[in-house]
């Protein structure tokens, strides 16, 4: 194994721990500090994987988050399978396991690679231009291929086996990045008493500092004053260090998001450790100190394998002692790629020739590179790349191309076109950018939240700058929040001032036609694709974007957008500002859905509520179905028994002697007051006034928009209090509904209300055995039907609960619903089901319950109606007090959309065959024999098996249908088309006399 | 994410606490039988959709439960004042004056 690219004791690795890994399926050596990158190019590995459109070979461009090249898929073990890791941010560990992507059959000869050759295929937009035609093979041949191809990585499969924290911070200052201008401003705010948190996204703080070389800070070398300003944070009791943590998201009011990771980058970890911990931190003043991103070069082969950003080179070199190739070329618009090369060669790298595109870098810079013996191309500009899966070769000729071109012999080119400030978190926190004309580049403007930018990320490159205006930034927030800050001074030595300039596409002498000269390697778009979309007349930054796919990737386009930029500014003839930059959206970098997640899984993302009575029909073996929050018993089968013949069994055991009913879930409000009255006079459509205690009534609820809302039994208690019952799902949307009306429009009224949905369990006893079955268990209620009739409710005991009885029927058989409070609900219930036996009772679930209500035509809210139906639509006129002034929704009900004669009306349907049951949802035409599309006039709402009718029966919608009674429908469905004659909506026992068999 | 001050909680708290109830100020007709079509058709369905400074209601729904108003931008989104339902509309100038 080759040492030959590691400098052992230079940079921050720890030499004594070895650290063995993999990178498809070959083992390689790297140490502990290592990021699988700078691992990789230790051992001499460049190519890491194929890019997504191209499948061109491609390596490592950078050596941070922006990396948009070297995208690997990790196994962290079992289970836990991660596409798409930047290498540059991947921490080895004993036994990593890595692996290329897009590929096949492998990173070296790999057959996808045959897009690159058929490039003119994929050029901007090529997914609306080239699949076109023949339509036929849409279908059949480019979707499928699409859908094979497109992707980057593959997705893991199996369920997520981490656990994620997440939580809540406050702090006086947050300081995001950990640079030396985020390190100042830490100290300064620190020193001063303030409560901060600073967070860096690497695994050590530091950031140019790492790989700084030249510049001294108070006599220290830049690492030595590193090393001392962290332990003096670690010092102070009121600074928290996050290292590994990136912040995502800069929300209103200085809310922002980090992504703390925690045992990605460890070998072992302990049982229940989680893997990332996502914190809600609320700062009272933020410090940006993110720094800058370096910008590549566009020129034709500027994706090969090798060809990196110059500052990385010089990271992976003082960072982690590896020299990235033997053999460079720099090519650079900007000053600190020379120093770049300037390391590299003092490393003992030969540094063939440092290519400047401009005609006058500084004098300074050239003299040093000659007593460095690095030839100087000034002016100069390259124009091509060789070599298949590593670069060979550069191609460079002058600028003013009026020379013979040189090809010089390399195996990495380091690019530098310039430094852009990294605004993103600005951006989110709505602060506007500001273009600085003199330096071509977006700065932050005026910020909305309370924040700071400092350092290169506000435009000031250099040592001594960042740690000047991170002190300040520091001290200024703390002094904002009430501390006394004293100044520090850093006294920088041996500092280079850098600037440079922007190029767009680099100027060339061959065919610009046919150059690949990428501007976003992660989507593979070329500077030619940009040009082309504007020709094409895309001329918003936002379409040219979204209709090349530029800056789309997973990197957000960091290394990317203001390359796309600029050409398409050039091209658009305008200038950049006006052009714009699109708009950069959280997070940050790519971040897990379990950090999202968090604790929010399975039980904890969403609750199942379960009624008291809930064990007893699991016991049972009853299945159950989701309603709203709620389990609910479905049916009971018995051993072998199809849901069919459950649900069967269980209709019939109701019309013909007894069954039972978990009804718990009812929403359940208690209207209570002196104007208890009036109020659900005011809010339901009927009126209520003259209901006696005792008695209950059918309520419905509308909309101010005259729109059915809600339903329910209610019953009067007293003068002064009502029991009202809501739908299962619709509890919490009344209560609410209610308490708006009663706090804002009649703040006069005397009225409170109380959900007391889960204090009571409700039994529903239904059939003819029910008030034989009650009679001797209940206490101080008369159940004769003189004195409890149908819709009546009285209050007395049950095996000695306290109860309220309703006499009521959802399934049109006498009834019964025996409210008691909640933890006597399973004694109640078993205790009824033990003496039921007598009568063979059996327990019902909600199929049971939809059927018999079905076959009586009652509503189910939500199913037969979907917010468009008024009562009349429904059948429900008959519940509006027509004495009564007003009510909420009376006057849209005189509205003249709401009288027409065409509207959609709740009908019967009986289907020719009484064997089909038609799908729930299926739409209704009154001619099967029109041309597609046709004209649907309806939908089924309800359907279902009647047991009792012996056969099908079904509710539907279908327009003016109260006046069709009799006429024939038809029902498309897949096998084939169904006719149905329209009926009344109550098919059995219209007469209404089963409620008192 | 939003700080709002509940006015009858006094107390400044996380947006997740509340949830938003459409805009403020639109009151019921006593008698909605009286208005016409146009004017009831506005009544229900016609709001300002403002840019800028809007009127709106709110419920501290995981707190006091109360509805109440608030004036709030909706370019910044964030909250200028918040006030009692039924008190009458701040006037804009006032505020901006005290801003």
């Amino acid at each position: 194994m080759t040492k030959a690219h590691r400098i052992v004791g230079r940079g921050r690795i720890d030499a004594s721990r070895p650290v063995h890994f993999t990178f498809n399926g070959v083992e390689y050596q790297g140490y502990r500090g290592d990021t699988l990158a700078s691992a990789l190019m230790a051992n001499g590995v460049h190519l890491v994987g194929r890019s997504f459109k191209y499948h061109r070979p491609r390596g490592i461009l950078g050596a941070g988050s922006e990396e948009p090249n070297a995208l690997v898929g990790v196994t962290h073990g079992q289970g836990r399978f991660e596409p798409n890791t930047r290498a540059t941010m991947l921490e080895i560990y004993p036994g990593l396991a890595t692996r290329s992507q897009n590929h096949w059959p492998s990173l070296k000869w790999d057959v996808g690679a045959i897009n690159d050759a058929l490039y003119m295929l994929f050029s901007a937009g090529f997914y609306y231009k080239t699949f076109m035609w023949p339509k036929a093979f849409w279908t059949k041949v480019y979707e499928p291929f699409i859908r094979r191809a497109a992707g980057l990585g593959t997705a893991p499969f199996e369920p997520d086996p981490d656990s994620y924290a997440s939580r809540f911070a406050h702090c006086d200052i947050l300081v995001v990045g950990g640079g030396p201008a985020g390190i100042a401003a830490a100290l300064a705010a620190g020193r001063a008493g303030a409560k901060v948190i600073l967070v860096d996204e690497h695994a050590d703080l530091g950031g140019s500092l790492l790989s700084e070389t030249d510049a001294t800070i108070a006599g220290l070398t830049g690492q030595q004053w590193l090393d001392e300003a962290l332990a003096a944070l670690a010092d102070l009791p009121n600074v928290t260090l996050l290292s590994r943590t990136t912040a995502i998201g800069y929300y209103h009011e200085n809310f922002v998001g980090l992504c703390e990771r925690i045992t990605d980058h460890l070998e072992h970890s302990s049982v229940g450790t989680p893997r990332e911990r996502l914190w809600k931190v609320r700062a009272g003043q933020v410090v940006l100190a993110q720094g800058s991103i370096e910008r590549p070069l566009v020129f034709d082969g500027n994706d090969r394998p090798g060809v990196m950003l110059a500052g990385a080179a010089r990271t992976y070199l003082n960072r982690y002692g590896v020299t990235v190739g033997e053999r460079a070329v720099v090519v650079t618009s900007h000053d600190s790629a020379w120093l770049a090369a300037f390391d590299m060669a003092k490393a003992g790298v030969k540094v063939e020739a440092i290519v400047d595109l401009r005609s006058d870098p500084s004098v300074d810079l050239q003299e040093r590179a000659r007593v460095l013996g690095i030839q100087i191309l000034v002016g100069w500009t390259v124009t091509g790349t060789r070599g298949r899966l590593r670069i060979k070769s550069v191609r460079v000729c002058p600028v003013d191309l009026g020379g013979d071109a040189h090809i010089l012999s390399c195996d990495v080119l380091l690019m530098c076109g310039g430094w852009t400030p990294s605004l993103h978190l600005f951006s989110h926190s709505m602060g506007k950018l500001r273009w600085d004309e003199s330096e071509q580049r977006f700065l932050p403007g005026d910020h909305v939240e309370a924040s700071r930018t400092v350092g290169a990320g506000n435009g000031s490159f250099g040592l001594a700058a960042a740690l000047a205006e991170g002190d300040q930034a520091g001290a200024a927030a703390a002094r904002e929040l009430g501390y006394d800050s004293a100044p520090a001074t850093y006294q920088v030595n041996g500092e280079f001032a850098l600037s440079g300039r922007y190029f767009n596409e680099l100027p060339t002498d061959r065919n610009p036609g046919k150059a690949k000269a990428f501007v976003d390697f992660q989507n593979d778009v070329t500077a030619k694709d940009i040009r082309l979309a504007v020709r094409e007349g895309f001329r918003s930054i936002e379409h040219v974007k979204r209709y090349t796919t530029n800056g789309m990737a997973t990197d957000q386009g960091k290394t990317s957008n203001m390359n796309g930029l600029a050409i398409a500014a050039d091209a658009v003839g305008r200038p950049m500002p006006e052009v714009g930059l699109t708009t950069f959206r959280p997070p940050y970098t790519p971040t897990t859905f379990g950090a999202f997640a968090g604790y929010a899984r399975n039980g904890l993302f969403e609750v199942t509520r379960k009624t008291p009575i809930d064990q007893w029909a699991e016991s049972e073996g009853a299945i159950f179905e989701p309603v709203s929050l709620w389990r609910r018993a479905w049916y009971f089968p018995k051993a072998g028994e199809t849901m069919h013949a459950a649900v069967a069994r269980e209709c019939a055991a109701v019309r013909s002697s007894i069954g039972m009913f978990d009804a718990s879930t009812l929403g359940k409000i208690e209207v209570v007051g002196p104007d208890a009255a009036e109020f659900m006079n005011r809010l339901y459509t009927n009126p209520w006034t003259k209901l006696a205690p005792g008695r209950c009534k059918y309520g419905l609820l509308l909309g101010e928009d005259g729109f059915i809302r809600d339903d329910g039994v209610i019953g009067r208690l007293a003068q002064d209090r009502f029991h009202v019952t809501t739908t299962t799902g619709g509890a919490a949307r009344v209560l609410n509904m209610m308490e708006d009306y009663l706090q804002t429009e009649w703040p006069d009224l005397k009225v409170w209300l109380t959900s007391t949905t889960e204090q009571w369990a409700v039994i529903a006893l239904n059939g003819p055995n029910s008030r034989k079955l009650l009679e001797p268990l209940v206490e101080g209620i008369d159940l004769s039907d003189e004195q409890l009739p149908h819709m009546a409710v009285a209050e007395g005991s049950i095996c000695g609960i306290p109860t309220r009885l309703f006499r009521v029927s959802f399934t049109g058989e006498r009834g019964y619903e025996v409210n008691v409070p909640a933890r006597y609900g399973r004694a109640v219930w078993e205790t009824l089901y033990e003496s039921g036996q007598e009568y063979g009772i059996v327990a019902y679930g909600t199929e049971t319950m939809h059927v018999l209500r079905a076959e009586k035509g009652y509503i189910i809210i939500g199913q037969d109606t979907d917010g468009t139906l008024t009562p009349n639509d429904a059948g429900l006129g008959w519940t509006i007090g027509k004495t009564k002034p007003d009510f909420v929704g009376k006057r849209s009900l005189a509205r003249p959309d709401m009288l027409k004669d065409d509207r959609k009306q709740l009908v019967g349907l009986l289907t020719s065959d009484p064997t089909v049951i038609l799908e729930e949802g299926a739409q209704i035409v009154f001619d099967p024999d029109q041309p597609i599309p046709m004209r649907m006039v309806g939908h089924v709402t309800s359907s279902y098996w009647s047991e009792s009718l012996g056969r099908s029966i079904a509710l539907a919608v279908i327009e003016a249908g109260s006046r069709r009674i009799g006429e024939v429908v038809h029902i498309p469905m897949p096998d084939r088309t169904h006719a149905a004659v329209i009926s009344q909506t109550v098919f059995f026992d219209p007469q209404n006399s089963r409620i008192n068999a | 994410m939003l700080l709002i001050r509940c006015p009858y909680c006094n107390a400044e708290r996380p947006e997740v606490e509340f949830v938003y109830a459409g805009e403020a100020h639109i009151v019921r007709p006593v008698d909605p039988s009286q208005t016409d079509d146009d004017q009831w058709r506005d009544h229900l369905y016609v709001r300002n959709n403002a840019r800028g400074l809007h009127f709106e209601r709110w419920r501290h729904i995981h707190g006091c439960a109360r509805f109440f108003n608030a004036l709030r931008d909706t370019v910044s989104d964030k909250f200028v004042t918040t006030y009692k339902a039924g008190l009458p509309r701040p006037r804009i100038e006032d505020i901006k004056e005290s801003m």
